[in-house]
């Protein structure tokens, strides 16, 4: 088995090896100066990368590897509003990658700033807007316009396609909320109901926003499809399908930690397991690790209860944190389970959490990592 | 045919080559001919609606051009360089 860790940051991509989880060794850097946003493997074929990025100056771009990443080449049709469209918006770059589901070969997933849903039948090569999120006369009035959302601008992600059916698709928008697909993209539903919003006026008892929300980070179930997992700006949730309301399952946090992150992990094989890294969502969202003591937490009865997981990883005045793309775990019988954080450093576990060791330091900026597995 | 002055941001599709020709009475033309030479440069420059992008600086003998409609004239030097927006 080789453990390919995809390494994808503010100034460029490496990539780490191993075979054993012990011994890593670092590999680049690719596109040195760009800015990789989201780099992942295809796991239907074991050899097709995708890598999203831009420049400081350049517009953005795809760049697809079919051989593993010995040789890249650029996709011949990058995502793109359409040329002319009256509400002028540019795509400033792909934030998100999704490779479809096993009956779907090729077909690929793209998520962008400002909001836009992307698909590729090619793997990669080329790229078509889905018309029926990008041009939906309600898109507007779900996610605000190009100029509102998050500080980088707003971001759709989270892109989950249902295993047992390639219709069937979820996203994510920061903000504007969690929406679903029955019908490969065409229409879409919110699906909101029980997620908290704290940062808009309360609703009388009974009330409830349709849209608007900020999910943060969306995890569908491998396992259990039914089930989805979401990190959102106010809170943890969770919710199995086919209910209508999702549970904040984050209230069962300590109180002192809260339950405000970005990233989310689940168990590969466990539904009930999950992994988050809390953040600090008080005062003005320093969106830091809490007290500067970085710490994962995990629950194993699907939030029931939580752990506290922080041996190895340091113990005080480390004010990092770890952006939604920048946590993975392996497929180990121990999982493994893996952080990228803003510091450039990569945090690694071979036992699900109860003990951490630093792989690698003095990288740039961590936006995504993700895992490989040969 | 334009002579085109290629910013180093720019030159991993010229093959590392700092100067280059294109064909066009336009810089909506050079830069189709560009993208015909060397695929992928132009969406690097200029964006989905044709505009340059908000980085980005075009010259034409030695003066910025926004409007990519505009006829070329005699002026065959065209420099494309990354703007100057901090850091």
């Amino acid at each position: 088995m080789t453990f390919t860790l995809l390494i994808a940051t503010r100034k460029g991509a490496w990539f780490a090896k191993s075979a054993d989880r012990k011994r890593w060794t670092l590999h680049g850097p690719h596109f040195l100066g760009h800015q990789v946003h989201h780099l992942l493997r295809d796991p239907r074929d074991g050899k097709t990368l995708l890598a999203a990025v831009r420049s400081g100056h350049l517009g953005p771009t795809l760049m697809r590897s079919a051989n593993g990443g010995k040789t890249w080449q650029e996709s011949k049709k990058p995502p793109a509003f359409a040329a002319g469209e009256a509400r002028g918006r540019v795509v400033d770059h792909t934030f998100w990658l999704t490779p479809s589901n096993a009956q779907e070969p090729g077909v690929w997933y793209a998520g962008t700033t400002p909001h836009g849903l992307f698909r590729s039948e090619d793997a990669g090569v080329t790229w078509q807007a889905v018309s029926g999120y990008n041009d939906h006369p309600q898109q507007k009035t779900w996610a605000g316009d190009d100029k509102q959302g998050t500080p980088d601008g707003p971001k759709l992600h989270s892109i989950l396609v249902d295993p047992r059916d390639g219709n069937h698709l979820w996203l994510a928008m920061s903000g504007g909320g969690v929406f679903e697909s029955r019908d490969r993209g065409q229409t879409w539903t919110p699906c909101n109901k029980g997620v908290d919003m704290d940062f808009m006026p309360k609703l009388p008892e009974g009330e409830f926003y349709e849209f608007g929300h900020d999910p943060h980070c969306v995890v569908m179930h491998p396992a259990k499809p039914d089930r989805l997992w979401q990190q959102n700006h106010c809170g943890i949730y969770v919710i199995d399908r086919p209910e209508q309301v999702w549970r904040r399952v984050g209230r069962n946090m300590p109180k002192k930690i809260g339950d405000i992150g970005f990233p989310m992990v689940v168990h590969p094989r466990d539904p009930d397991a999950c992994w988050v890294f809390p953040m600090d969502g008080g005062s003005v969202w320093p969106r830091v690790s809490i007290g500067g003591k970085p710490a994962v937490y995990g629950t194993r009865d699907c939030g029931a209860s939580w752990q506290r997981f922080d041996k190895g990883l340091p113990s005080a005045q480390a004010w990092w944190t770890v952006k939604r793309q920048a946590m993975c775990s392996d497929g180990a019988a121990h999982v493994g389970l893996y952080l990228g954080n803003t510091g450039g450093e990569v945090w690694a576990s071979r036992d699900e959490g109860r003990s951490f060791r630093c792989l690698f330091r003095h990288l740039p900026h961590i936006f995504s990592l993700s895992m490989a597995e040969s | 045919m334009a002579c085109v002055l290629v910013p180093t941001l720019l030159r991993s599709y010229t093959g590392g080559t700092a100067e280059v020709q294109a064909r066009g009475g336009t810089l909506a033309e050079v830069f189709a001919d560009l993208d015909r030479q060397f695929p992928g440069f132009a969406f690097r420059v200029v964006d989905e609606h044709g505009r340059v992008r908000r980085h980005m600086v075009v010259f034409v003998g030695g003066e910025r051009r926004d409007d990519l409609g505009a006829p070329l004239g005699e002026v065959r030097e065209v420099q494309i360089v990354g703007a100057l927006s901090g850091g």
